[in-house]
């Protein structure tokens, strides 16, 4: 299914796109999810400046470009190609995935049998699968996430039993190609069971620069009581790509989730999703956002904390470092219930303007209906100015080490906090290309 | 060590050095005096390479090769040093790991491997006792929140571990009290050697009591208009600068 070639994607999903009927899952299992995924589609409608949400991303933008929503399958990614998203010296289990779709030949999966790792696609009967798909309740109101349910290709799915852990880390690749223009649509669902621990570390890797690839992708997150799962998503891919990431988590008592959100240069938009949903007391959350965003690069976090019990704890700290001509948004959304008595909620967003042309938005939304509760915000912006340039040059600090300087110091609450040094030595590493302008993707 | 010839500079495009000449030896103090607005602290930013000043005439040898030529950071590798007037605070950087960083590029330029950590630290107690700098400052934030004397304690620290050839104090005196200018003197005169040079930018006699000078320049309007000794200072001290203005237009009209 492709819009025509002289029309805007935007239009296309907007008039007159047809429904999932076409699309082929296992015994059709996950078609009526699909079918309702597509009417809630129809009847959110696309996002316009006007909706609240959206105010400071102009999404039609991105869209207005012919992109096929059916791409090819494509399969032939070799090791050298997996570069870009291999962490040095990290030792793991990983996953690679192209375009959504699992390649085992090119993975190397845990054989624990308290742990699924498969294609949702191959898991369609399964009852975690049927229960839990498409049905966090934060994504019902997302439009993208009801187009992604709708349609999406194929994703990981990941199941860890009573108890289940692993000895190390699954990293997840992320290979997103096309040849040309794609709305790519991976939707991933990771359910850990009782007192299941794991540990999740997810890169990206564009391939090739002469087609737009747009990622629309979903992640959900289950999380049963006393559950914990460490999440770390790197998004650093080429210029011509377009992100927008849902990940919404739901967590049942006792459980932890801790969440880390790199967005690195250069995709030319990265919109996330992020959200949590406290459905059982005790929990812990920790969000950890860093993004660093050069040249034209635009990137927002939308993230929202749904305390809907009492006793919970959130802290959530974002950082941005924005430089050249780039655009940063930050909403922090923190919503406690009424009966959500004893929150600890807590919010911070810092960032670092490096340049006179890069700007951000920032802003917290509280939104509390107990009154017995700990909850905090802010946010500041500080400009990196020519006269600390200067000073550290005069000391004999050039011109991107003084850079690098200033930007790991701003950025080390958010890396210390990474506890796989083969992880933070990669981010630090990335952090420091970056920023001198050593790679420009 | 340093030769500064016929030097003129702008900024914005207003004229404040205007053809400034100056012989600094190694083994030499140079202080600076002058009125307010005279060109003190351009000199200083032209010679530590602040981008805004345009040179427009002149040239500054230092050690051989061309000054003006280089980067801010290669003429502090170079081992040029200015402890501003007012040095700028950095937020998020600790003052050690600044620290660290500089020495390490300087020795990169010179082909040195990275200090050992071992060897940083025993330097920086070292410096940091000559100095009498308070050691709970090295680990905060650059400057953040430091007072103006503990600012100016900073640089004077700096100068002691990066252990400059040539180093330009910016009123260093101003803002310390009368123990901390004792001290901060002391420091100076131990740095002082005969590979060494300074020039001092001051506008009280008093610290030049403590560090005695080879030569006392006064800069007005862009360019120095009389050098003497130690003695020039306290005349200075008790006469102002206006009869040396009238000076400089006898010698015009002349
Ligand atoms: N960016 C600028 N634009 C215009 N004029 C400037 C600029 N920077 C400095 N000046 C001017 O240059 C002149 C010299 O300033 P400078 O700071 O060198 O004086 P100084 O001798 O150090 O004075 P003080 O004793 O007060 O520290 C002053 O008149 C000042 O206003
Ligand atoms: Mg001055």
């Amino acid at each position: 299914m492709t819009s025509d070639i002289n029309k805007s994607f935007y239009d296309f999903i907007s008039n007159g796109m047809p429904g999932p009927e076409q699309q082929t899952d296992v015994n059709n299992a996950i078609l009526p999810a699909r079918k309702a995924a597509f009417s809630r589609f129809r009847s959110l409608g696309l996002p316009t400046l006007k909706t609240e949400e959206w105010r400071y991303t102009n999404i039609q933008r991105y869209l207005k470009d012919a992109f096929t929503l059916a791409e090819e399958e494509q399969s032939t990614v070799t090791a050298e190609q997996l570069k870009g998203a291999s962490i040095p010296k990290l030792d793991s289990y990983t996953a690679v995935l192209v375009n959504g779709r699992l390649q085992p030949a090119l993975s190397q999966l845990p054989a624990d049998g308290k742990i699924t790792i498969s294609k949702i696609s191959d898991a369609a009967g399964n009852a975690q699968l049927q229960a839990w798909f498409d049905k966090h309740p934060h994504l019902q109101k997302q439009p993208f996430a009801a187009l992604n349910a709708a349609f999406f290709a194929d994703g990981l799915f990941i199941e860890a039993g009573v108890n289940a852990s692993l000895d190390k880390p699954l990293h997840i690749i992320h290979v997103y190609t096309a040849a040309a223009n794609a709305f790519i649509q991976p939707h991933h669902l990771v359910v850990l069971h009782k007192s299941a621990t794991l540990e999740i570390i997810e890169t990206a890797v564009g391939l090739n620069e002469a087609a737009i690839a747009f990622v629309n992708s979903v992640t959900e997150v289950v999380l049963e009581e006393n559950a914990e799962l460490w999440h770390y998503n790197v998004q650093s891919t080429i210029k011509n790509s377009r992100h927008i990431y849902h990940t919404s988590a739901l967590q049942k008592a006792d459980s932890r989730y801790h969440h880390f959100n790199f967005t690195l240069p250069a995709a030319e938009l990265t919109r996330n999703n992020l959200s949590v949903a406290l459905t059982g007391s005790n929990t812990e959350t920790n969000l950890h956002g860093l993004f660093l965003a050069t040249e034209q690069q635009h990137v927002d976090n939308h993230t929202f904390v749904d305390h809907q019990v009492a006793h919970c704890n959130s802290n959530e700290l974002y950082k941005g470092v924005l430089l050249d001509n780039a655009k940063g948004v930050f909403t922090g959304k923190i919503m406690v219930h009424q009966d959500a008595q004893k929150t600890n909620a807590f919010q911070q967003n810092n960032n670092l303007l490096m340049s006179e042309k890069a700007n951000i938005n920032s802003q917290p939304q509280l939104e509390i209906y107990a009154d017995d509760v700990k909850c905090s915000h802010g946010f500041t912006v500080g400009r990196f100015s020519e006269e600390a340039l200067f000073y550290l040059r005069s000391r004999g600090i050039g011109e991107e080490a003084a850079k690098t300087l200033m930007v790991n110091a701003f950025a080390f609450d958010i890396t210390d906090q990474v506890h796989i040094p083969a992880l933070q030595e990669f981010l630090s590493d990335k952090i420091r290309r970056y920023v001198t302008g050593a790679i420009n993707n | 060590m340093l030769t500064i010839k016929n030097l003129h500079a702008e900024v914005d495009g207003k004229k404040i050095l205007k053809g400034l000449n100056l012989e600094i030896k190694a083994g030499e103090m140079h202080a600076i005096m002058g009125p307010n607005g005279a060109g003190k602290s351009s000199l200083a930013s032209v010679l530590a390479g602040r981008e805004n000043y345009t040179v427009t005439e002149g040239e500054v040898i230092f050690d051989g090769k061309n000054l003006l030529d280089m980067s801010p950071e290669d003429r502090a590798r170079e081992g040029l040093f200015l402890a501003f007037q007012y040095p700028v605070e950095i937020p998020g950087v600790s003052n050690l790991n600044f620290l660290k960083t500089a020495l390490n590029e300087i020795r990169t330029y010179h082909n040195l491997p990275a200090m050992e950590a071992k060897e940083f630290l025993k330097l920086t107690k070292e410096k940091q006792q000559m100095m009498d700098f308070n050691a709970n400052l090295m680990n905060r934030s650059l400057n953040e929140g430091f007072s103006g004397g503990e600012k100016k304690r900073n640089e004077v620290f700096q100068m002691a571990m990066l252990d400059p050839k040539f180093a330009i104090l910016d009123e260093t005196d101003s803002g310390l009290d009368i123990d901390a200018l004792r001290i901060v003197a002391n420091g100076v005169n131990k740095l002082r050697g005969a590979d060494k040079a300074f020039m001092v930018i001051t506008h009280y006699q008093r610290l030049l009591d403590y560090i005695v000078p080879d030569f006392v320049h006064v800069l007005a309007d862009g360019v120095i208009v009389k050098t003497g000794n130690k003695d020039l200072a306290l005349e200075l001290e008790e006469k102002g600068y206006d009869w040396l203005k009238e000076d400089v237009h006898q010698k015009e009209s002349v």
